[in-house]
């Protein structure tokens, strides 16, 4: 469909929160605490954070839960009942405040989960999802959405982007999709009628750093290559970079019991991870962390565009601000541009 | 009522054999009539293989599409879930999810020789195409089978080694490693490469199929390629830590190939063009 | 910083080491590990406040470790946790040079790691004021007021396990939350599970924790863990007297003395 577009009062964003709450939708919108902002179920308009560049987690935790109960099973001698993954618990949630290095993102874990077999758990949580993102008016020098495809005012993804205009301006909406006109619907007051208005000018400058389409044909020739360990000789080898990632999806099964009765879920793991890849016989493919470093950038900027079609990476640059290590991705894949073969 | 990826079917334990310390085999029937009548697989495929409350483990299933009914699977009780499964008693109730991953190409094999190769536990991955192939021995020439362990103990399927060294239209070499022969052993001593540059098939309009430890594995592959086996005739399978077994949680991804679907299957040839991560 | 820089060029000049692991400027405003393997690296080499990463947790990686002999860059906490290593049996004499740095950024030549042990014994393990202040809430708290803090600050965690990477102690390579058989800790993210792992993990640094709060620095979610094992380390302090990483592997909770005076031993 084409984008419709609209003016959003700065004050009228409060009602349309407050509408979609009447409308029992849950609302998840980026919270402040211990200084980083994350998304949280949030009650009222108010205690929403604004001043924040980006959160510290993605916003794919509320479609890729970090624990997704899949089956409950119930054991009575040597019988078993189970039943499985309850639907009905999904119920209309709202993403506000997400960036367009989030909604981006969605695009990519729904290839993860659909490219061959379909994830109806995974699918059930999108098509009950409305994205509302907000474009970015400023970055930091870890953004390098441009360089992977997006931009800070990209509308892909979002069900409606609002673009502030202006320090203390009122907002662009840019009605994407069906599920963004039935917002509007609910408040068709507060989406006023507009001329056309040039966004541009408002959106965060992020520079383009590097060609991906480069990067993966070089990677193709670059398995062997030295730099994988000294890139990744300061990586502590935690799993902070996969998790805050709005594309990383890689994920462990576990049961959980309690006596007879249990369940059994999916929950996230890191390619990061030495103990991700052990064989039962303890035999590691990947047994030093140069070889667990190779394989995320490999599967992200290699592996996913040759299978997927999609490349792992939005440039929101989480990963980078989240290492304990400063193991900056950008800084990286610039170096591996770079290198001469 | 939609299910997901994740639901297993519900399998009872309707036989257990113990093969050899610690490894045994399950024969599983469906419990709803259903499930079992929509249930179809090829030699070569996978499944994952649950208890409830200890979690999944990944193995192939060992029987024959041939044979209808039910489904084997020979596991080695070595981690958390395997040693829950040998814990079952017949009767008791387990998960299964499946099958996944790609097949033996049998229907291109057709008119071919095949020569197996298998060593220790790698036999059952083996035996479903092996028992695939007898049951319909008319489509192929030669059948050979080439099994190795480390003592007489170790080797699994005793029944069937007895059965396929009876029979006249396939022929059985049985090893174990020096030092792991009893006095009234009849076999080969010697290890499984060795044996095989020994026998030495002929490599003409034959594959082999090549299933066993990565030692046995790297050694055999040299001895094959002397005997004049090109890498696309040579077959084997991956046994990547998996989780999900549809391409999805990421474990088994070894450079573009995600061995839960590419494979377990693969050619020597494919595996060239792998990186070393297997 | 000159004088750090020079330290470290003699080093790999005279190939006393094979690889010098300090701080470089990182980005943003990040400092970062450099492991400094020919002499030109040496020149990024910095030193001021913000070096407070742990750099000791680096001398039991894998890869760094099998560069050959290592020469760390070693604030008082780095120090600490050398000789608590050392005590360990994880570094020796033979594979480790500590160049020592004051908070001002000077350099402390020492031979050898009794040293260093020498040095590190003149500071007592001490909390600072304001963590003082939050334990000492913290112990007003009625357990239920207590059980909902840790829940509420705990239940964030996704179990990325960056606090444990990021310790110097926390080398096993493989972790207690990594056994499952039993599984003594789910390895999902849950509410108990979450508080299950961290206590676990304050339990086994007990008397050898060194205070230098990179589990808290490098919690992406800035969850306050530092205070578990600061806690701890009162604890360790008004039960037992305290402790100090020691070269004579005394540890605090596994060393047994026949003249303890507890009667379990007798």
């Amino acid at each position: 469909m084409n984008i419709e577009r609209r003016l959003v009062r700065k004050d009228s964003l409060e009602k349309l929160f407050d509408i979609l709450r009447q409308n029992k939708k849950t609302v998840f919108a980026p919270v402040m605490k211990n200084g980083k902002a994350s998304f949280k179920p949030v009650g009222s308009f108010s205690s929403i954070a604004e001043d924040y560049i980006q959160t510290t987690q993605s916003s794919k935790e509320v479609i890729f839960p970090r624990v997704e109960k899949f089956l409950d099973y119930e054991k009575n001698g040597k019988e078993v009942s189970i039943k499985g993954f309850d639907y009905q618990s999904v119920t209309e949630t709202v993403l506000w405040g997400v960036r367009p290095c989030d909604t981006i993102g969605f695009g990519t874990l729904n290839s993860i989960f659909n490219w061959d077999f379909k994830d109806e758990i995974f699918n059930a949580r999108l098509s009950k999802t409305i994205i509302l993102s907000f474009s970015c008016n400023k970055s930091d020098d870890y953004c390098f959405c441009t360089s992977v495809g997006g931009n800070p005012g990209s509308t892909a993804g979002s069900d409606i982007l609002f673009t502030k205009l202006g320090a203390d301006g009122d907002y662009l909406a840019e009605v994407v999709t069906e599920k963004g006109q039935a917002i509007v619907a609910l408040a068709s007051e507060l989406f006023e009628k507009t001329e056309s208005v040039e966004k541009e000018k408002f959106l965060a400058n992020v520079p383009v750093k590097f060609n991906q389409e480069e990067i993966r044909k070089k990677l193709e020739k670059f398995f062997k290559s030295s730099q994988w360990v000294e890139q990744s000789l300061k990586c502590l080898g935690c799993g902070a970079c996969a998790f805050v990632c709005p594309t990383c999806a890689c994920f462990d099964i576990q049961d959980d019991a309690h006596g007879k009765i249990g369940s059994r879920m999916r929950c996230w793991d890191s390619c990061g991870y030495s103990q991700f890849t052990v064989h039962t016989s303890g035999h590691n493919p990947r047994s030093v962390q140069s070889q667990r470093w190779r394989q995320r950038i490999m599967h992200k900027f290699s592996y996913m565009p040759e299978r997927l079609s999609v490349y792992g990476c939005t440039g929101c640059g989480r990963c980078s601000r989240a290492c304990p290590a400063d193991m900056n991705i950008l800084e990286h894949l610039i170096s591996i541009q770079e290198v001469k073969i | 009522m939609i299910d997901s990826l994740y639901m297993p079917y519900l399998m009872r334990i309707e036989k257990i054999t113990c093969e050899a310390p610690g490894v045994k085999t399950f024969m599983l029937k469906f419990v709803n009539e259903e499930d079992q009548n929509n249930f179809a697989f090829k030699a070569g495929q996978f499944g994952e293989y649950s208890v409830f409350g200890e979690g999944e483990s990944t193995f192939c299933i060992a029987s024959s599409p041939t044979r209808k009914g039910y489904i084997e699977c020979t596991f080695r009780q070595s981690g958390k879930v395997t040693n829950a499964l040998a814990g079952c008693e017949e009767g008791s109730v387990i998960g299964f999810r499946g099958p996944y991953g790609n097949i033996f190409p049998l229907d291109e094999w057709k008119g071919k020789n095949i020569l197996f190769i298998a060593g220790g536990i790698a036999l059952p991955p083996m035996r479903c195409v092996i028992w695939n192939a007898l049951d319909t021995r008319e489509n192929f020439k030669d059948i050979t089978i080439v099994y190795g362990a480390k003592s007489v103990n170790d080797l699994v399927y005793k029944n069937e080694l007895k059965e396929w060294e009876i029979r006249d239209d396939v022929r059985l070499v049985t090893t174990v490693d020096p030092g792991g022969e009893t006095p009234d052993w009849k076999g080969e001593v010697g290890f499984v490469p060795s044996i095989v540059e020994k026998i030495a098939p002929s490599a003409e309009n034959t594959v082999a199929v090549v299933c066993g430890p990565p030692v046995m594995i790297k050694f055999t592959f040299p001895v094959l390629a002397k005997l004049g086996f090109r890498d696309e005739n040579v077959f084997t399978t991956l046994e990547n830590r998996m989780k999900c077994g549809f391409g999805k949680c990421g474990h088994c991804n070894v450079g573009k190939v995600y061995v839960c679907k590419d494979g377990p299957v693969f050619t020597q040839a494919q595996l060239k063009e792998l990186p070393d991560e297997y | 910083m000159d004088d750090l820089r020079k330290r470290a060029k003699e080093l790999i000049d005279t190939s006393a080491v094979k690889v010098v692991i300090g701080y470089e400027q990182g980005t943003g405003n990040k400092t970062r590990a450099l492991f400094v393997e020919n002499s030109e690296v040496a020149d990024k080499l910095i030193f001021d406040s913000r070096c407070v990463q742990n750099l000791a947790a680096y001398v039991t990686k894998q890869e760094v470790k099998s560069k050959g002999k290592m020469a760390i860059t070693a604030t008082l906490p780095v120090m600490r946790a050398i000789i608590q290593l050392a005590s360990e049996f994880q570094v020796n004499d033979d594979n480790l040079i500590v160049i020592g740095i004051t908070p001002e950024s000077k350099i402390i030549d020492f031979k050898n790691l009794e040293e260093v042990e020498t040095y590190v014994h003149q500071f007592q393990i001490e909390i600072d004021a304001r963590n003082r202040e939050i334990l000492d809430k913290l112990d007003k708290m009625t357990p239920s007021e207590r059980w909902k803090f840790w829940i509420d600050e705990l239940s964030p965690c996704f179990k990325c396990y960056a606090c444990r990477a990021a310790c110097p102690m926390c080398y096993c390579s493989r972790c207690t939350v990594d056994f499952n058989r039993p599984q003594w800790i789910p390895v999902s993210s849950n509410e108990l599970g979450n508080l299950e792992w961290h206590f676990m993990r304050a339990m086994h640094l007990t008397g050898r924790c060194v205070d230098c709060d990179a589990c808290a620095n490098a919690c992406p979610l800035a969850i306050p863990i530092n205070l578990l094992t600061k806690k701890m380390i009162e604890d360790a302090k008004s039960d037992f007297g305290g402790y100090q990483p020691s070269l004579k592997g005394e540890n605090l909770l596994s060393t047994f003395k026949p003249d303890d005076k507890e009667n379990f031993i007798q």
